[in-house]
């Protein structure tokens, strides 16, 4: 692959600069808001907005009889308000649960949308060539004048949830203590779903109904794993998922048969695997290295307790003892010989004869030390 | 009704109940969602499986997508383990990265070969009369009636011969596990199911509206009834009024099948959720304005016991005076009034109320019970 030729390309190539830029937008738009669908369980309504979105798009056009992005998004968005509201009511009136709720209205929306784009399609008057990219995307369609509205409109999206920061936050962390403050905390909820719905149509045009749950989850849950603070989360996930919009466009322009699309989502998993493996402390490697610290260092102290219960039935604390017994007092757990040096390096046993092993004066007050933190950790329980 | 549209009704029905089986237990389990990532994952078996065998034909490719049911379901439940995310958020990373794998790999190495994303995930139900089975020679009708009737008659077997164990695990896993049944084994082969019942109906109807015969027909007979074999039955035939209320719907529309067949699940559930009998919001809505009335009548028994044999009675018995005082509006206070009236508890006198003994001692007992609570 050519990368600075690709670099040069971005920059003066019409259409690929135009479709790097439009998924910048997208990834940075989505990332934000997704963050904030990730955190209130809602990472499926993307999913569910996006499809429903169908027949608002096939409604604006039949009304309108325009296929300017900006009258297709507020139809879209139109269409995913009505499906919200749907599933709002279905699971407060009834028992019917909110993964059904959201499922059932997903589908029934695109059935919908496809019976309106069909009636469309045979109209004599009008053609719906371009609707249908909005089923899969197609970033290589986008045009300079679609950036500029998802520019403006993701630009208005940013703009509101940093004003409404503060209450945002109080909002998807602890609903109930933003009421009794005095937040009105429905009305935010409104505001927060609709920002929400918004960054979804921005991205439908570019990877498609069915992929756009991919930006708002995918960059949202990487952000998730490398920090606590909800500030640093969504400049994070915006940055991952613009990095996702670019190296996808960039990628699927430099291969020949990669669709846009599809290869972003491809980017952001990519970058959704990298964090939950590396990211410190929560990340899977993180962990598995301290367990296996935690490990190591419960063999060693199991084994200074067991030369240490041994010495008390001798006189002589220092008494050495053979090596088949220690294997037998730790049950089988292994790693004895390897432990036995470890700690021999630090001082507190000593090799005594072949196969034999003592504790040390410092060998005696660490097992001491640590079975007397041991009981007072168990007291405070 | 032309023969093409007859076997369009019975193959439309056979999918609608095959869908409806493995769906009511969705509904019940949580997991409505998972159909929704499965129907899109299974792109990817089928593309694989294509590559394998290289025949669209081939019944292998309903093993590959099944396949890649399972793989979704046990990717999910990997990430799920992780608890670095939540569970709604582990199916969302799961689907999208199976299903755009699909769609590139045909877009690299399929490009010249027929695999259409529209037909697998909107599918033609048009179509399937022309896709025929013929042994010897002889036509044996449509290819999809008998994918799908071995399918439906699958689900049947399964939900048949696993009821138990089915209705253990989904209402009480716990129990379940106690009693040594194997979560994972129904959970794998109810899901193995799902993707099924999915890709065989994927030709017919689309794996996106799968999704909704899955769905909608089980939500609306929950709506219904409390016990599960006649939540199956109702789901069944819930289904098939979908389909071949959706299919004519289309033909009049002159409009996608599919799409009409999902439409018109969704307005079945539509109308069951407003006039369901005890749950729909209809019935829901006379219940809150039986019970506000029956509170209000208690309220004005109590009042009227309040001031009884007080210098205001005459006053505060006037029906004017108790409508401000209760802050009613005109038409609710007529009602009440109406309703203490109908049940023997108060006598209007020129415009007057007064206690009956039956009302009276209602309004004591009314008294003592809001003391107590």
């Amino acid at each position: 692959m050519d990368v600075p030729g690709l670099f040069s390309d971005l920059f003066y190539d019409y259409t690929l600069r135009t479709i790097a830029l439009g998924s910048a937008i997208l990834g940075i738009v989505s990332g934000a808001l997704g963050s904030y669908a990730v955190l209130r369980k809602q990472s499926l309504l993307g999913d569910a907005m996006s499809h429903a979105a169908l027949p608002g798009i096939a409604l604006a056009f039949l009304l309108t009889g325009s296929k300017m992005p900006l009258v297709l998004i507020v139809g879209a968005a139109l269409a995913g308000w009505i499906a919200t509201l749907f599933i709002m009511s279905i699971v407060n009136t009834t028992r019917v649960k909110y993964d059904t709720a959201l499922g059932m209205v997903l589908s029934v929306f695109f059935g919908l949308g496809l019976v309106l784009l069909t009636v469309i399609q045979k109209r004599p008057d009008a053609t719906q060539a371009g609707l249908d990219k909005f089923l899969f995307g197609q970033a290589a369609a986008l045009l300079e004048r679609d950036v500029v509205t998802m520019g403006m409109l993701g630009a208005s999206v940013i703009l509101i949830t940093v004003l409404f920061w503060k209450e945002f936050k109080l909002l998807s962390f602890d609903p109930d203590f933003a009421s009794t403050l005095g937040f009105p905390v429905r009305l935010l909820d409104v505001l927060l779903t609709t920002l929400i719905v918004i960054a979804i149509v921005l991205g439908l045009q570019t990877v498609g109904v069915v992929l756009m749950s991919a930006m708002i989850v995918a960059p949202a849950a990487s952000a998730r794993q490398w920090t606590d603070r909800l500030g640093l989360m969504i400049i994070l996930s915006a940055f991952f998922g613009s990095l996702a919009g670019i190296s996808g466009a960039l990628l699927s322009a430099s291969v020949p048969r990669l669709p846009t699309g599809p290869t972003i989502v491809v980017s952001v998993s990519v970058i959704v695997v990298v964090s939950m493996l590396f990211a410190p402390r929560r990340g899977i490697l993180w962990s598995w290295w301290r367990e296996r610290r935690q490990r190591g260092r419960l063999r060693l102290e199991g084994i200074l307790e067991d030369l240490y219960s041994l010495a008390l039935d001798h006189e002589d604390p220092e008494h050495a003892h053979s090596l088949s017994v220690l294997k037998l007092m730790s049950a089988g757990k292994g790693g004895v010989e390897k432990s036995l040096e470890i700690l021999g390096d630090r001082g507190l046993v000593r090799a005594v004869g072949p196969g034999e092993w003592a504790l040390t004066k410092a060998g005696i007050e660490a097992a001491e030390r640590t079975i007397s933190e041991r009981s007072g950790k168990s007291d405070e329980r | 009704m032309s023969g093409e549209q007859i076997e369009i009704h019975v193959i439309a029905s056979i999918v609608a109940v095959a869908c409806a089986m493995p769906g009511v237990f969705l509904v019940l389990r949580r997991m409505a969602m998972m159909s929704d990532a499965i129907s899109h994952a299974i792109l990817l078996g089928i593309v694989l499986a294509f590559f394998l065998v290289g025949d669209l034909a081939s019944p292998l490719l309903i093993v590959g997508a099944a396949l890649s049911g399972v793989l979704t379901v046990s990717l999910v439940e990997l990430i799920n383990r992780t608890r670095l995310v939540k569970e709604d958020a582990s199916i969302g990373l799961v689907f999208p990265l199976l299903f755009s794998i699909g769609v590139i790999l045909i877009a690299r190495y399929a490009y010249n070969i027929h695999i259409d994303i529209d037909a697998v995930l909107l599918g033609e139900l048009a179509f399937a009369p022309f896709d025929r089975l013929f042994v010897n020679g002889h036509d044996l009708g449509p290819a999809s009636l008998y994918v799908m009737g071995v399918i439906l008659v699958l689900n049947l077997a399964f939900i048949l011969v696993f009821y138990k164990e089915l209705k253990v695990a989904t209402f009480d896993a716990g129990l379940a596990a106690a009693l040594g049944f194997s979560p994972g084994l129904i959970h794998y082969g109810l899901m193995g199911l799902v993707s099924v019942t999915a890709v065989g109906a994927f030709n017919a109807v689309g794996s996106i509206l799968v999704v909704a015969l899955m769905i909608a027909p089980p939500a609306a007979a929950y709506l219904l009834t409390d016990s599960l074999p006649r939540m199956i039955l109702l789901s069944a035939l819930i289904g098939v009024v979908s389909a071949v209320s959706g299919f004519w719907a289309a033909i009049l529309l002159d409009a996608n099948i599919a799409g009409s067949m999902a439409t018109a699940s969704g307005l079945i559930f539509l109308v069951v959720f407003l006039i369901a009998p005890g749950r729909g919001l209809a019935a829901a809505a006379m219940r809150r304005t039986r019970q506000k009335r029956e509170f209000a009548g208690r309220m004005l028994a109590i009042h009227l016991l309040n001031h009884e044999g007080t210098p205001e009675e005459a006053r505060e018995s006037e029906i004017a005076h108790v409508e401000e005082t209760l802050r009613w509006k005109g038409g609710f206070t007529r009602s009440v009034v109406g309703y203490s009236v109908k049940r023997g508890m108060v006598l209007v006198e020129d415009g007057r109320l007064r206690l009956t003994e039956k009302g009276r001692e209602f309004a004591g007992r009314s008294v003592v019970e809001e003391f107590i609570a």
